[in-house]
């Protein structure tokens, strides 16, 4: 069996939404050059609704793949729903990802919450920080 | 266009080596430790592989043991001298940081039974210092295995100076030559080498075979038991078309060795200079002290995971140290022993090449890899960054 699913190269291979945003409401950014692997996340938003979404990555295939496909998953949907995507949706999407590969999709979610919260904090909007925590890179490299 | 730019991991069997084993595999099957003469012809075959290979090597027939591969003669030399080390109370292993696993492994495992183990630095250039080695030796020390070349950076260690400090302080040496055997001149007595590890797939002969030399005075201590093949030192029925084609691949290798450095070191110095050209891109590994066929380069801004599928889509077989590929968190501990930070190491990219390669074949890997790179860096956040000078560039 190969390493990845028919999609996952797919979408690394024609990864959809890939470049910047010059005026993008909200950029996240996530991970760790250290660790192999960072995601950036541009996104327009427009009455509530993400219009737009691109994505730039440092990493893996999966990390490429998973970024992808999160900007498809968000795309012209309302930033609530963009906020409840989860990793697993992401892995579901691309038809499985190794186990190994897994934390790209955790990185492509945070990415995704990085990106909106960005927004909510340029724009005065008030929200729950519990919501945005990260994942602690640091305990990877002891 | 299909291009196998990965000989280190391995190698296609050659028409000799496969010519020559084949008989072994059909009408020749005979069992080596059978007594009717039918059998005796697999006997024979054994025989003169046992002594071809010795040839090859400068040693002495009787000083070959056919192995499984690099890797089980690494753990049979290395295992076999802590044995003998800890019946004369001497228990301390020195070797370097940028080993085989087999060999690092190993010697982890020895360190949990209570053996000291001292790892010496390779520096920049991926070099063992002499000075380093002669500070590190004790009362105690009862090996140092150094590897003749490394199999990620190519850099070869200076085997022939260690062995005769070695001989000089009467301490027992070991290199595994997985990656030197048929790519470079081995003279086990000229070199002063005790212990030897080689691996047939690594020129031309079928995966599954190996050898272990041993000077005749070193005690070798079974990792198989089970019969009196290999001399006792290890059980089992021997692979004998697998070693009958490895000692012819060995010798084709040795004996065309001239020619084919001479047809890999253009082809490999024309790789390097224009993959070079890549701004932020670095040569890891002294080129003063090489294999013939190994370039690794790291690339600011990437990883080499991503690097690879890539190659592959472009029809171009090779390897990386990042983390990713490795199966770990860490990028390759070689990369690390060189002392080249994680995220430059992430960005590694492994070609090796041999005498079946081809300068069209360098060519097309020198018009994908830039392009490869450019594509990679434009959608890469560090490289970004990089860029815009918010983040140093390590390269």
């Amino acid at each position: 069996m190969a390493l990845y699913s028919d999609k996952v190269m797919d979408h690394f291979q024609n990864p959809r939404n890939v470049g910047k945003l010059d005026d993008a409401d909200g950029i996240g950014e996530v991970g760790n050059a250290k660790c192999g692997d960072i995601m950036r996340m541009y996104i327009k938003v427009d009455n509530g609704i993400i219009t737009d979404c691109k994505f730039n990555t440092f990493g893996c295939g999966s990390a490429i793949a998973t970024s992808s496909m999160a900007t498809e998953l968000i795309k012209g949907k309302p930033i609530e729903e963009a906020l409840q995507l989860s990793n697993k949706a992401v892995v579901e999407a691309l038809d499985g990802l190794p186990a190994h590969k897994i934390h790209c999709s955790v990185l492509a979610e945070e990415a995704v919450r990085a990106a909106v919260k960005d927004y909510y904090d340029k724009n005065g909007i008030e929200y729950n920080p519990d919501e945005f925590q990260l994942h602690d890179c640091e305990h990877c490299h002891d | 266009m299909f291009v196998y730019a990965d000989n280190a991991a391995t190698t296609s069997v050659s028409k000799t080596a496969l010519d020559a084993m084949l008989p072994y595999l059909t009408t020749e099957y005979g069992n080596p430790s059978s007594l009717y003469g039918f059998a005796q012809h697999a006997t024979e075959a054994l025989a003169n592989a046992r002594a071809t290979v010795a040839a090859c090597i400068g040693a002495d027939p009787k000083e070959i043991y056919f192995t499984s591969g690099g890797s089980e003669a690494d753990n049979q030399a290395i295992i076999s001298a802590a044995k003998a080390g800890a019946r004369k109370g001497k228990k301390h292993l020195i070797s370097t940081k940028f080993e085989h696993h087999a060999v690092l492994h190993t010697l982890k495992k020895l360190e949990k039974e209570g053996f000291d183990v001292t790892l010496l630095d390779v520096h920049e250039d991926g070099v063992v210092r002499l000075e380093d080695l002669a500070a590190a030796i004790r009362e105690d020390t009862c090996l140092v295995t150094v590897m003749f070349a490394n199999n990620e950076i190519g850099t070869v260690q200076p085997i022939a100076e260690i062995g005769a400090l070695c001989r000089e302080k009467g301490i027992p040496f070991h290199t595994d030559a997985v990656q030197a055997a048929g790519h470079m001149p081995i003279d086990v007595k000229a070199m002063n080498i005790d212990m030897l590890s080689m691996s047939g797939h690594k020129f031309h002969a079928p995966k599954g075979v190996g050898v272990l030399y041993a000077k005749r005075t070193m005690p070798i201590f079974n990792l198989i038991e089970g019969g009196a093949q290999e001399r006792g030192r290890r059980g089992g029925t021997e692979n004998v078309a697998g070693i009958v084609a490895l000692a012819a691949a060995l010798k084709e290798s040795v004996d065309n060795m001239e020619a084919n450095t001479a047809k890999i070191i253009p082809m490999r110095d024309k790789l390097f200079a224009e993959l070079s050209k890549i701004p932020h891109s670095k040569i890891n590994g002294s080129l003063a002290h090489h294999v013939p066929g190994t370039v690794n380069m790291c690339f600011e801004g990437i990883e080499g995971e991503s690097l690879l599928l890539m190659l592959d889509a472009n029809g171009i077989c090779a390897s990386s140290g990042s983390a990713c590929t490795s199966g770990s968190l860490d990028p390759s501990h070689v990369l690390l022993s060189l002392g080249l930070p994680h995220e430059v190491a992430h960005g590694s990219l492994r070609l090796s090449i041999g005498e079946y390669n081809s300068m069209e074949e360098i060519d097309h890997i020198i018009e994908v890899v830039p392009r490869v790179v450019r594509y990679l860096r434009d959608m890469s956040p560090v490289w970004d960054e990089l860029e815009k000078g918010r983040r140093p560039h390590l390269i």
